[in-house]
Order: structure tokens, then C-alpha cells, then sequence
């Protein structure tokens, strides 16, 4: 399985573009399982440090996800004041702390707010759906690489199918040519 | 070994709820994906049938019809559809059990539930795409796409 279409500018990418090695995950932020993961791939970012890019593509799954979308449309809000990564790491904090139910418009106004988003900006590009053409793509890319579920990563552009614990995602980003 | 491409699908009737069934021929003129799966309820977020669920649009852009299909009686299926919000039947072949799944090739004797095995079938009800996937792996969507758009650029 390979990743379609493959990397660009269009991604939303941590670390530079030198990296030795590529990360991509396809997460849907109303998923226990990719609030779980965040951590991890955390602690792969600073393991890793600049050898690391790691790019995150949204694949809300809507139907037992109902504000998959909408946290999607606030971390897209919010990259559109320059804190995508601030809201992602947010976004994902709340839901292990308060739980993935807890997602709803007073929910993404304290995260917006922890993060210092302009507010009002954020409220309207959710409420005109401005950036959700965008997620919709990234789910459909994200079908037609094989994702069949989230978390999906992909290093270097195959699909990762192990499990995704520190140590299983670290060796197989290890073992990745030099 | 399931059913492959250029056979006559098997036809079949299977309720799909409580009074209700659906014959592959009343879809006779019309592509059809079917798809065969173990179990309702697997423990996974975004499981095959939620993934599928989000892919209609997409099955739908291709004029295809999706149908879930497994060993479950209508009343799990039910159960199975509102949980996950499915937007798609699913079928119960579940009287005599497993009996299209081994027209298709696609029954597990040794667990007594179906395999987890796709097929695309044509407007005239002939096979033109299969695939088995190992049980564990769920096959997502993009096999299904694939044939999908070869057979739009056949008919």
C-alpha cells in the first residue's frame, strides 16, 4: 500500500523538509486510538529530532465520529493563523482529558481559546465550512492508499501495518535506509 | 478458493430486516460490490463496514450498490447498522447458514462464519473483480474503487 498522493507543500508537515525520514499519519481527532498515538509520535518528534517529518492528513470517520469534522475544521482554522500543530497537540489533549464525546462548539471555543486563536475567525470558518473540502480530500486520499482505519501511518510513503506503540513505530522508523 | 471474475455471480434472496429481503436479481442492470465479512460489532474504530460507510458517496459516484453481507441474524444486523449509523443493507445469511457465502467460496467451515472476501459484479450479474483478504486484515476500500473505475471504462 502507498501513499496517493504523496507529500507536498500541501500537507500540513513537522519537521524540516531535509528529514531523512517521513511519518504520515491519517487520524480522525474523535478517535481514542489517535488521541493515544499523539503522545507517541511526540516522543518519535523529539527522539528523532530533525531526521523526522511528520505529516498529519485527516480521516474523520463522521458516521460514529459526529464532531470528527468539526475538530478537523478548527485545527484547519487554525492553521490558517499559523498554529495548526498548537491546535492538533490541543485538540487531542482535550479528548484524553475530557473525553472524545466531549467535542461540540463549547469544546472547540476553549480549545481555540488555549491556544489563542482568534476566536470569531475560527467560529466562522467552521460555521461556512470553508476548509471542509480540504479534510474531504484527505479522506479520500486516504482511501485510495489503503487506509482502513485510524490511526494509519505510512513511512516513506508505505503503509506502516504493525502496531503503533513507541517501540514498534521507532524500530520501523529506525530501519528505514540511511 | 472464492468466485472469480468472468463467473455468473450465484443469485440469491437474503433478508435484510424484520419482513423485508433482497434478490442480487431485483439489482439485475445495476453494479453491485458485495462484501463479506465476519462479524458484526469487531472492536475497532473506523472497522470495514464504518470505513465502506464513509466511502458511499464515492461507491455511489460509480453507480455501484453496496451490500454487507455475514452470518449475523437481521436483529444483530439492526443492532450492528444503528450503532455505526450504516447507510447500507446488510444481509443475514444466516438460514441455512453460511449457504451464498459457499456458493461464493467465501465460508470459513472451520469457524463457521464467513471470510472476509469482495466482489464487484457487473449490470449483468456477472463477477468481474474478487479478492480474499486474510481475516484479520481489514481490505479497506481502494481494491473496490480500482475495479470499479476498470469496469466504467469497459461499458
Amino acid at each position: 500500500m502507498t501513499l496517493k498522493p504523496p507529500v507536498s507543500e500541501h500537507d500540513h508537515s513537522a519537521g524540516g523538509p531535509n528529514a531523512r525520514v517521513t511519518l504520515v499519519e491519517y487520524g480522525d481527532y474523535q478517535c481514542p486510538h489517535c488521541a493515544a498515538a499523539e503522545p507517541v509520535v511526540r516522543a518519535l518528534q523529539k527522539r528523532f529530532g530533525s531526521e523526522l517529518a511528520f505529516v498529519f492528513r485527516n480521516f474523520p470517520l463522521q458516521e460514529i465520529h459526529p464532531a470528527a469534522e468539526g475538530a478537523a475544521e478548527l485545527a484547519e482554522a487554525a492553521a490558517a493563523q499559523g498554529k495548526f500543530w498548537e491546535a492538533h497537540h490541543a485538540i487531542f489533549a482535550w479528548s484524553r482529558q475530557h473525553g472524545p464525546e466531549s467535542f461540540g462548539a463549547e469544546a472547540f471555543l476553549a480549545i481555540a481559546g488555549s491556544v489563542h486563536l482568534d476566536a470569531v475567525a475560527v467560529r466562522d470558518a467552521i460555521g461556512e465550512h470553508r476548509y471542509l473540502e480540504r479534510i474531504r480530500s484527505d479522506f479520500t486520499s486516504g482511501v485510495r492508499s489503503g487506509v482502513n482505519g485510524t490511526p494509519t501511518f505510512f513511512i516513506d510513503g508505505r503503509r506502516h501495518d504493525g502496531a503503533f506503540d513507541e517501540d514498534t513505530l521507532g524500530g520501523a522508523l529506525a530501519q528505514t535506509e540511511r | 478458493m472464492v468466485l472469480q471474475s468472468g463467473i455468473a455471480a450465484p443469485d440469491f434472496t437474503l433478508p435484510t430486516g424484520p419482513g423485508a429481503s433482497l434478490g442480487l436479481s431485483q439489482l439485475r442492470g445495476k453494479i453491485v460490490v458485495l462484501a463479506f465479512y465476519p462479524a458484526d460489532f469487531s472492536p475497532v474504530c473506523g472497522d470495514q463496514m464504518a470505513l465502506y460507510n464513509e466511502t458511499l458517496s464515492e461507491f455511489r459516484r460509480l453507480d455501484a450498490n453496496l451490500l454487507g453481507i455475514s452470518v449475523d441474524g437481521i436483529w444483530c444486523h439492526a443492532a450492528f447498522a444503528k450503532a455505526r449509523n450504516l447507510h447500507f443493507p446488510l444481509l443475514a445469511d444466516f438460514e441455512p447458514k453460511g449457504a451464498v457465502a459457499r456458493a461464493y467460496g467465501a465460508y470459513r467451515e472451520s469457524d463457521g462464519v464467513t471470510e472476509r472476501a469482495l466482489f464487484v459484479i457487473d449490470r449483468s450479474s456477472i463477477i468481474r473483480w474478487s479478492y480474499l483478504s486474510p481475516i484479520e486484515v481489514n481490505p479497506g476500500a481502494d481494491g473496490i474503487l480500482d475495479a470499479l473505475e476498470a469496469l466504467e471504462k469497459h461499458t
